[in-house]
């Protein structure tokens, strides 16, 4: 498949790798020669030197045999215009929009509709959505939604106080009177898929599947009821930071909001009337003491310095602050050694090129292709959601009589919107979801590669 | 300074004048009293001669019209209407002094209701009508009714703005549709549509059309002028709840209506100012009904009463079931706070208006938290939309010119030597154009008492209460002559 994408920044040159990795056709236009040449040396591509939103460049790029475009330059307008300009070209064109401006937000959908986008997307407002996921939940690290939120996939923490600590898999179910599946453990750093003898140990992280109401009853047996957060500090004013005040501003929780250039502030102001806008500059330990911050359940640093939001989040750890959420924007979250006490990592760029990346697997395959990706253990495993339809194999026969692929699990089927966490005598028919999770190197495209 | 443009607008809002004291004159030919009937004639006539006369000297005016001509020509031209509107009860000698008479005019042109006649029943039924009248011209504003009638002229393009903004009531006036002879159509339609609705209340029950007319005069414009000494007291029960409804429906700011009318009720619940007026005026009803539960017999004549007199004094208007004057202490206390508070912006009512007090508790918060939060950056909210940090200026200067009137006028008026509260609760009455106040001034007592120079501060007072303070300053400011 032959993909174009327009500039080459912090989105564009993420997607870039990734789509390499995965062996697609990549035509990289930007009007920046010397980010171009660094982009060229480092992955197989090729590269167009030029404004994007032109018909001569789009021409050049090979627009006219091309299927799908990703306009991800800075400004949404170019964005737009490109996306219109090459549909325009070849209509058989998947087209792909970042589109970040907040006062766009609210007719992203009809816009969609307008400008036959296939997609648009917005990092800092999948970032904010992914943060107001983990402070709804405090005491996980990670989270993710599946089948429509009924699902969740949730990293934890094994600790030697814990019941988990010490008791093999397979009696799981048994200490925590609910019904929820580990599909990932992470120990010492590495990845491990685990079998029903699997012991788990102090230090390990965990990655639980279970439906949402299982989930506050494992919560519950294992005596971490979490507080319910009530006042949020959030670090820098931008973008990320707007939607999830906004977001925030819908629950009862009181949220400070730090942001030092004071035209901003007067805006967010007016933008977020109950929000506690302060002007001043968040690296100044003095004034958040003195805006409360030993009293917060949670810190969301997130300006524009990843080294600001690290060292911000770093000292709120040493507070004793209970839940920190690190923004990092330039650095990769994989980079980071683990043992820095950061809190969860949000890292918008990936979070957005997860969503393409997603996107990208559906066309390629329009039959049995996966609904949603998401990387979890620190991205050495995936969880992916299928579709049964008429073309998958197996329909009706009972787990335990599959031959499945090594290192692949079943983590969940849904019937209907109902959840089950399969046994070996679970089925699964025609319209059913089928979650399964795999380390990140095997490449599953559609359902039937994961039978033997 | 335009001073042709404005005596041509002069002449515009005099033949209105004229015109509409035709009806007063068939009343009273109708009833056979003669000296009304000729005192009606005299001022149409000298009306006409006026108008025409600037009409004459005036009608080749420029068309250059800006915010000094606007306040200018609102503050003059309610002068004029007043003077000139006096004279009907000063020649037909049922008001035998011009100075009472003008007063009698103000109250009414202003929607105050404060009365100097002791007798009212003495009056002929077409001086009676003039009265009312007064209050439901006064009340969506003369100028108003000028700007929806006159045909727009694209010359004068958005300059006319500048009258509405001076004449109608609120921190923030704006247009409702892009074209200003529309908005002001609009306005009038709404307002006549409502009156047409409270008359045909009324006559439902049983009340006599003329009575019904004036009545509903006086509540639409939140006027308050009766046409009983008693006021409302002598009417029925039903009587006095339809008016207890439609006082509150015209303390509304009729934007409300608009938007009922173009069906955005989401929009309309959201209207913080409307919600803060029906909580204050349900909870001050509920205060003062415990309070004077025990004066009256019947849990339902008590809430009648108190709800009466809320809606009455809340909206300005003034009408009286029951002579408020003999509640206790507290209950009297609550009703001199809503004269203060009033009725919502862009409503017929007076007072600081709803609005503004929402402003002013919302920034006095907004500092309270600055102090707290030295760094905190606040910005004020109605209706969730930012309010511009002007606004909030102007209604602190407001607020302030207010209280330094208030108080200069309560000075000024004590020469006469009549009771604290007294002379408190005519000023309070006055300015917020309610009408009765406590005591001497009190719903069965009026303000014949007062000197006449009392009386030209009372006037003075009404009318800057009506125009909200700055058109009529600005009339003895020096800026306001000076060729701009």
């Amino acid at each position: 498949m032959k993909i174009i994408v327009a500039g080459d920044g912090k989105v564009g040159a993420t997607l870039t790798r990734q789509l390499t990795a995965e062996g697609y056709d990549i035509t990289l236009i930007d009007s920046n020669k010397d980010v171009l040449n660094s982009s060229m040396e480092q992955f197989d591509i090729m590269t167009v030197h030029g404004n994007c939103a032109t018909k001569d460049t789009l021409l050049k790029a090979g627009i006219t045999d091309t299927d799908l475009i990703i306009a991800a330059t800075s400004a949404d307008e170019v964005n737009l215009l490109c996306c219109i300009t090459a549909h325009g070209l070849n209509k058989n064109l998947h087209t792909i929009a970042r589109i970040r401006n907040p006062e766009y937000s609210n007719q992203i959908y009809d816009m969609r509709d307008m400008y036959a986008l296939s997609m648009t997307v917005n990092p800092e407002k999948q970032a904010s959505s992914a943060i107001e996921k983990l402070l709804r939940y405090p005491g996980f690290l990670k989270h993710d939604t599946f089948a429509k939120g009924r699902v969740d996939i949730v990293e934890l923490r094994v600790k030697s106080d814990s019941k988990l600590c010490n008791i093999p898999l397979s009696s799981l179910p048994a200490q925590t009177k609910c019904n929820v599946l580990v599909c990932a453990v992470i120990r010492n750093g590495e990845a491990l898929a685990p079998n029903g003898d699997f012991v788990l140990q102090d230090g390990d992280r965990i990655f639980v599947t279970a439906s949402v109401d299982n989930l506050s009853m494992l919560l519950k047996s294992l005596g971490m009821t979490p507080k319910k957060t009530k006042n949020i500090l959030i670090c820098g004013g931008g973008k990320i930071s707007y939607y999830l005040a906004k977001r925030l501003e819908k629950s009862s929780v009181s949220v400070t909001l730090v942001e030092k250039d004071e035209k901003r502030c007067v805006e967010l102001a007016s933008l977020l009337p109950t929000t506690n806008i302060i002007h001043g500059d968040a690296s100044d330990q003095n004034l958040l003491n003195s805006e409360g911050l030993a009293d917060c359940e949670a810190v969301v640093t997130a300006t524009g310095l990843d080294e600001m939001n690290m060292i911000i989040s770093l000292y709120a750890n040493n507070m004793g602050v209970p839940q920190t959420i690190t923004k990092l924007s330039r650095i990769d979250s994989g980079s980071i050694p683990s043992n820095i006490p950061l809190g969860s990592i949000i890292c918008p760029k990936e979070l957005c090129c997860n969503s393409i990346v997603r996107y990208v697997r559906a066309i390629q395959n329009q039959s049995g292709a996966a609904i949603a990706v998401h990387f979890i253990a620190d991205g050495q495993a995936q969880a992916i959601e299928f579709r049964v339809d008429e073309q998958t194999k197996h329909c009706g026969e009972a787990l335990k009589d599959i031959k499945i692929r090594k290192n692949v699990l079943i983590v969940c089927i849904t019937h209907n919107g109902k959840i089950e966490i399969p046994n070996g005598n679970s089925s699964f028919k025609k319209g059913d979801g089928i979650i399964i999770v795999t380390s990140s190197g095997d490449v599953v495209r559609q359902l039937n590669d994961i039978f033997i | 300074m335009n001073y042709k443009m404005m005596g041509r607008i002069f002449a515009e809002i005099l033949a209105l004048e004229a015109f509409f004291m035709l009806p007063p004159l068939f009343i009273s030919i109708y009833d056979g009293v003669d000296v009304a009937a000729k005192a009606f004639l005299y001022t149409i006539g000298i009306l006409i001669a006026v108008s025409a006369f600037l009409w004459l000297i005036c009608r080749k005016a420029k068309r250059g019209f800006y915010a000094q001509e606007g306040i200018v020509c609102v503050g003059l031209g309610w002068i004029f209407l007043s003077l000139f509107g006096a004279l009907p009860f000063f020649i037909s000698g049922e008001i035998p002094f011009y100075i009472d008479a003008f007063f009698e005019m103000v109250s009414g042109f202003t929607t105050t209701g404060a009365s100097i006649v002791p007798v009212v029943e003495d009056l002929s039924r077409g001086i009676l009508y003039w009265r009312s009248f007064s209050h439901w011209l006064g009340g969506m504003g003369v100028l108003v009714f000028l700007l929806a009638i006159v045909p727009s002229n694209s010359k004068s393009g958005g300059s006319r703005l500048h009258l509405l903004k001076a004449e109608s009531p609120g921190p923030d006036v704006g247009k409702l549709v892009p074209k200003m002879r529309d908005t002001a159509m609009i306005l009038y339609v709404l307002y006549i549509a409502l009156t047409l609705l409270n008359i045909l209340f009324l006559l439902a029950g049983k009340m006599p059309l003329f009575d019904a007319l004036c009545t509903a005069f006086g509540t639409a414009g939140t006027g308050g002028f009766g046409i009983k000494n008693d006021s409302i007291a002598g009417y029925s029960i039903y009587i006095q709840w339809v008016c207890t409804v439609f006082m509150m429906l015209f303390g509304v700011n009729f934007n409300c209506y608009y938007l009922l009318i173009m069906r955005q009720f989401k929009a309309l619940f959201k209207n913080e100012e409307v919600r803060c007026y029906f909580r204050i005026s349900i909870m001050s009803a509920a205060l003062i009904a415990i309070d004077i539960r025990k004066i009256y017999p019947t849990i339902h004549e008590t809430l009648r009463h108190a709800c009466f007199q809320v809606a009455s004094i809340m909206t300005t208007t003034g009408f009286a079931t029951t002579d408020f004057d003999t509640w206790p202490s507290f209950s009297k206390t609550i009703l001199l706070t809503l004269m203060v508070i009033g009725a919502c912006a862009g409503s017929t009512g007076g007072g600081l208006k709803c609005a503004r007090v929402l402003l002013l508790f919302k920034n006095l918060r907004r500092n309270i938290h600055k102090i707290l939060h030295p760094r905190r950056v606040q910005v004020v909210h109605v209706d969730g939309t930012p309010v511009d940090e002007k606004i909030i200026n102007g209604t602190s200067v407001y607020l302030a010119a207010y209280f330094i009137l208030v108080v200069l006028s309560i000075l000024l008026i004590s020469v006469d030597n009549k009771p604290l509260v007294t002379n408190l609760s005519a000023v309070l009455s006055c300015f917020n154009n309610i009408g009765p106040g406590l005591e001497i001034v009190g719903p069965t007592g009026n303000f014949s008492s007062y000197s006449a120079f009392s009386k030209l501060v009372l006037i003075f007072d009404m009318l800057a209460g009506r125009l909200e303070i700055f058109p009529i300053l600005a009339l003895i400011s020096r800026g306001a002559w000076k060729k701009a």
